[in-house]
Parts: C-alpha cells; sequence; structure tokens
C-alpha cells in the first residue's frame, strides 16, 4: 500500500513574524522556514503506517520553489520513501495546490493521502477539501485517530463537542489534526540517509496547472497590541470587574 | 539569522533543526533546576547520542557523523549553546576533547573498545591536562608516570577537569620523560582503577551544571597498552587537539554573544521606563546596535577561520585571534546585556545573569587570553 503526503514550507512557529511596512504581507527576509506543525504530523502518521506493516511505500509532495527540498529532506529523513516537487516562484494558493495534487495523485495513484489539517502561514484548511473533491475520494478531516483495515480507514475526527469516527473506503484523503500523534526527531544518521532518496522535480506544466493567484490580498495588519493584565484581590473585586469593566456578566 | 549563511548546506540546517528542538523540548524546561543542583541527568547523553549529536566531530567507523565536516559540528555546537548554559554545553560536550586523541593516536583496540560507547552515550569521556601546580604551562605539568614492566606507575594531580566526577575515560597528559615538552606522554586512565579518585565537584563562579573535579592519582597502575600515541609524543597530540578546542570555544563565545543580544533586545523592547521602551531611548538602541555589530563580525571571522581549517590550513594564529576576539566580545556584550536589564541582569533566574559568570571561564580555558596573544607572537615574528 501506497501513502502520500503533501507537505508544505511555511515560517518557522517560533517566529515572531512582522507585517511589512506597506502591508503587503509578512516580512519574510532572513526568516527561519520550517515544515509546516500538521505536516509534520501528516509525515508520523505515514511512517508510523509504514512501521506497522500498513503501509510498504510513503511518497511526499510540496508544490514550490527549490528552497522547499530542505523541508522534502526532512520528510525523507523522517522516513518517508522518495520526494517529488512541483516547481513554482509563484505564492501557490489552495486551489491551485490541489489542481497539482490531483496531478501527482493520478500518477502516482496512492491508496492513502494523509496530510495537515491546514498550514499555519494561510490558515486556510482547505487544500485537503479541495483535493478530495477534485479527486472524487472519501474525505476524513481533523483526524485524531486513524487506523487501517484492509481496505478501509477508521478515522477518529475531532468536531466540536467530541469525537466522530467514520469510515472511508480506499483510497480516501485523511487530513491530520494536531493530537494525532508527536512526531519524532530527524536523527542525524537518518538525515544523512536521505540525501540518498530520490528526489524529482515537475514543472508546472508537467502536471498542468498555472499557479498564478486568483485570490489577491488586499492588505496585512498585526493583531491589537494586548493590554497588560491586572491582578485581583479577591473573587468579589474579580466578580465587580467583570460586571461593571469588561461588561462580560 | 546565521543559518542562512552560505557556510552552511541543507545537511546541517536539517542537524541544527534537529538539535535545536532537542534543547528546546529536553534541556530548556529543565535548565534552571539542572544549574541549581549543579548537575544534569546522565540519560542526556543517551538522549543527544540517539539522535546522533554527539557523534558530530567523530569517525564513522566508530560510531560518529564524521570528522571533517566543521560546519556540521559548528551548527550542532551554535544551538546546544541555546540551552543558555555553558557547563551543560561543556559537560555534554566534554567526549569533544577527551576523544580525539583516542581515535587519532590510540590503538586499533583502544579504539574499538571505548569510542562506540562514548558516541553510544553509555560512557563519557573527559580530557586532564591542567595540575594544581600549573595549567597553560603544558610543557612542565608534574603528574608522573614510570614504565614498571607491563604498566605505567602514576602519581600527580589534575584540577579543573570537566566532566571530572562522572567520566569514566580520561585522557590524561603525564610525564613519561625528561623535563619540558619532549617528556609528556597521554595516557587513558579509567574510572575504577585502583589508586585513581575524583574529588567531589567543585564550586565554581559559573558553569553550575558541569561537574568539575580534581583527579588524585596515587601510585595508579595503568596497563602500557593505554599509552596514546608515542611516547614523549604527547605534547604534539595536546597541541594538535587544542585547534579544534579552540575553534569550539569561539562558538561559544559567540553564541554566548549573540544569546546576550537577544535577550538584551527582548528586554530593551518590553521594559518601560520614563514612558517609554527602552528602545525608545537613543543611549540603549545605540548599545544594541553595537552589540549586534560586534557579534556578527566575531562570528563571521570565526566562520571564516573554520573554513580555513575545513581547507586544511594552519590555523594556529587565526583560531587564537579568533578565541581572543570572540571571548572579549562575549565579556562586552555580557556586560551590556547585564546593564540593560539593571537590576534583574543581577538577579538568579535571568539569563543574562548566567550568560555573565558563565563567560568568564572562557578567556581562560583552552588556553588563556595572555597565552593566544604569545602564541600569535611568535606566529607573526615577534
Amino acid at each position: 500500500m501506497k501513502v502520500l503526503v503533501p507537505i508544505k514550507r511555511v515560517v518557522d512557529h517560533n517566529v515572531k513574524v512582522r507585517v511589512k511596512a506597506d502591508n503587503s504581507g509578512v516580512d519574510l527576509a532572513n526568516v527561519k522556514m520550517a515544515m509546516n506543525p500538521f505536516c509534520e504530523i501528516a509525515v508520523e502518521e505515514a511512517v508510523r503506517l509504514k512501521e506497522s506493516g500498513a503501509v510498504s511505500e510513503i511518497v511526499v509532495v510540496t508544490i514550490g520553489a527549490k528552497a522547499a527540498d530542505e523541508q522534502l529532506r526532512t520528510a525523507l529523513a523522517l522516513g518517508a520513501d522518495r520526494a517529488i516537487r512541483v516547481e513554482t516562484e509563484e505564492d501557490a494558493q489552495p486551489l491551485a495546490i490541489a489542481k497539482a495534487l490531483k496531478a501527482v495523485y493520478d500518477k502516482e495513484s496512492p491508496n492513502l493521502v494523509i496530510l495537515g489539517k491546514q498550514a499555519i502561514d494561510g490558515d486556510n484548511n482547505q487544500t485537503g477539501q479541495m483535493f478530495a473533491a477534485l479527486a472524487g475520494l472519501p474525505q476524513g478531516t481533523f483526524a485524531s485517530e486513524v487506523k487501517v483495515e484492509g481496505d478501509k480507514v477508521q478515522v477518529t475526527r475531532e468536531i466540536d463537542g467530541g469525537l466522530q469516527t467514520v469510515e472511508l473506503s480506499l483510497p480516501a484523503v485523511v487530513t491530520t489534526d494536531l493530537r494525532l500523534n508527536e512526531p519524532r526527531y530527524a536523527s542525524l544518521p537518518n538525515i544523512m540517509k536521505a540525501k540518498k532518496k530520490p528526489l524529482d522535480v515537475l514543472s508546472a506544466d508537467e502536471v498542468g496547472v498555472d499557479f498564478t493567484p486568483k485570490v489577491k490580498v488586499l492588505k496585512v495588519e498585526a493583531p491589537a497590541e494586548r493590554e497588560a493584565g491586572i491582578i485581583v484581590g479577591s473573587v468579589d473585586e474579580l466578580v465587580e470587574k467583570l460586571k461593571n469593566e469588561a461588561k462580560v456578566i | 539569522m546565521q543559518n542562512t549563511h552560505s557556510y552552511f548546506n541543507e545537511t546541517h540546517n536539517m542537524v541544527r533543526a534537529t538539535a535545536r528542538r532537542f534543547v528546546e523540548e529536553r534541556i530548556l524546561p529543565n535548565i534552571d533546576a539542572w544549574e541549581e543542583a549543579g548537575t544534569f541527568p546522565r540519560e542526556l547523553y543517551k538522549e543527544a547520542a540517539d539522535l546522533g549529536l554527539l557523534g558530530v566531530g567523530h569517525p564513522e567507523a566508530y560510531g560518529g557523523a564524521g570528522e571533517t565536516d566543521i560546519f556540521l559540528k559548528i551548527a550542532v555546537s551554535e544551538e546546544l549553546m541555546r540551552c543558555t548554559s555553558g557547563g551543560l554545553t561543556a559537560s555534554l560536550g566534554s567526549l569533544d576533547i577527551g576523544l580525539p586523541p583516542i581515535w587519532r593516536w590510540g590503538s586499533e583496540d583502544m579504539k574499538q573498545r571505548v569510542v562506540p560507547q562514548v558516541l553510544s552515550g553509555e560512557k563519557i569521556s573527559a580530557l586532564a591536562i591542567t595540575e594544581p601546580g600549573g595549567g597553560s604551562d603544558v610543557a612542565n605539568l608534574q603528574t608522573r608516570a614510570v614504565r614498571e614492566g607491563d604498566y605505567y606507575r602514576v602519581n600527580g594531580n589534575k584540577t579543573f577537569i570537566t566532566s571530572g566526577c562522572r567520566a569514566d575515560y580520561y585522557t590524561v597528559a603525564v610525564r613519561t620523560g625528561d623535563k619540558g615538552f619532549g617528556g609528556v606522554s597521554l595516557l587513558l586512565i579509567e574510572k575504577g582503577t585502583p589508586g585513581f579518585s575524583q574529588s567531589p565537584p567543585l564550586k565554581k563562579m559559573g558553569w553550575w551544571a558541569s561537574d568539575t573535579a580534581e583527579l588524585y592519582f596515587e601510585d595508579c597502575m595503568v596497563p602500557a597498552e593505554n599509552l596514546i600515541g608515542p611516547e614523549n609524543g604527547g605534547f604534539y597530540c595536546i597541541m594538535t587537539n587544542f585547534q579544534m578546542e579552540r575553534l569550539m570555544l569561539c562558538v561559544m563565545a559567540n553564541m554566548t554573544s549573540q544569546l546576550a543580544y537577544e535577550e538584551a533586545l527582548n528586554y530593551a523592547k518590553e521594559r518601560q521606563a520614563f514612558g517609554r521602551s527602552l528602545t525608545g531611548f537613543q543611549v540603549t538602541r545605540h548599545k544594541l546596535v553595537e552589540m549586534a555589530t560586534a557579534v556578527e563580525i566575531s562570528r563571521e571571522y570565526t566562520y571564516r577561520v573554520a573554513a580555513k581549517m575545513q581547507a586544511g590550513d594552519n590555523v594556529i594564529k587565526e583560531v587564537s585571534m579568533a578565541k581572543n576576539f570572540a571571548t572579549q566580545t562575549a565579556d562586552k556584550l555580557t556586560y551590556d546585556a547585564v546593564q540593560i536589564f539593571g537590576g534583574a541582569g543581577f538577579m538568579r533566574g535571568t539569563v543574562v545573569e548566567r550568560l555573565y559568570r558563565d563567560n568568564r571561564i572562557l578567556p581562560i580555558g583552552g588556553g588563556t587570553y595572555e597565552i593566544m596573544n604569545e602564541v600569535i607572537a611568535k606566529q607573526i615574528g615577534l
């Protein structure tokens, strides 16, 4: 059984991002980049499925410029078998990415596609769903548990108010939530081994996708600064302030 | 930012990311407690080894990641220093000064027996050169090793030995021959050898998490096959070993500067005085700018020296210059960082307070500031 894991290169989650002076976006110059945390969880889940014997091959794919090879290599160091990068210098958006993934899906014919529920840069939460629709595949989103049994996959989903378990026929799409697993470290010997694993590059033409952005960003602004809190002396004072100052009760 | 320099490739960046995560998840949450306790759990060696971090800078044949990629070593060392404790970094890394003489000049049997165990984190390696009677004057060290049949009878003391309490394997400089540098040898002495004992951890100004000890040898009988390199040829081995140690001390000093600068910058942005943040005052802004400038220049020079070392150049002069420049820079930056913190910087629990104390050893260890200047003087024909 083959698993396809799409991943994304984003600003490292530890970086405090700054909005550009002209409000056109976030300043990415000299900023540390990393694999999107939800994608790390997706890679980890695929690796665990492989370790359990349910999966025989893991293919990771990303859409982006050459710099994204670093994240593909990281995925290979974590346990993926080979990598594909769809080349584009554009800031690819969810629909274009979903179309590119569809092309890779058609080429690779995996039994399962596992990807992060969203990327921490745009927080769109769209790619998995759009791709499932384009490929005509069942989807289990926000997974907190994934079990592969025969030609089915059971996905426990984190939804408002609890957990929902769905069963999907393979091939299927699963998007990962935060609590699915805790990703491992890439150990140094595995990083060295990853250098020898294959990494193929496909052009935008080969996947037949135009990555020119269709959604235009008008303005990006930093969130309002949070004001300093206060320490109250008693519950009575707290209630008084919630009632009369914050006016929330 | 330093990870975008061209000295570092994709592999370096990936290993750096692993080291950073290890520090963030496994060390930083505990470091204040470990510093106060004056130690850290021995399992940390194993954890670092399992990720392959201890093996960086050591040969693949004995379980390392290779000894030729200097910038891989720098990337890992920089990230380990982000734990904010020079003591932990030094103790966890004591193998970097203890092991190389063994894999360079030890017998094949010794290499097979010792190196893999240390690189897998099961055993700890330490280097013992300095004596109560003198540190910098290596050529005149006094610990005596007299050959008696298949053994050396060792008598003498060593002091200020990093990992001195917990180490299992000690690479010890002894006098086997006449006085002067031509009578010095290196011996592997194992913990548990009769006649070999260690003091409790010494109390220090900084590097609290490190177990620094005195070593005592009283008629300690060491098997003759534990000789590392040629008899009476130890001085050359020690001096060769110093080059990498000094480069790593440059990295430690530069990271001390970097952390001091980052801490001061963040504090100055937050801290309000006279109705604005400290960065609202030109005097503070300029101080921060000068800190940023100094650390960049020092780091770039260290990288340049490392690149020359990587290319196989003899850099005795340059690495000595880099060490003195880097430690002087760290002296100034840790002072300035505490100054920006004011009273808070004098309190235990702030990172700058620890950096200020930990930094003080850097112009002393691995060759003092003054000895470095003497080395440079000789190299430029003075």
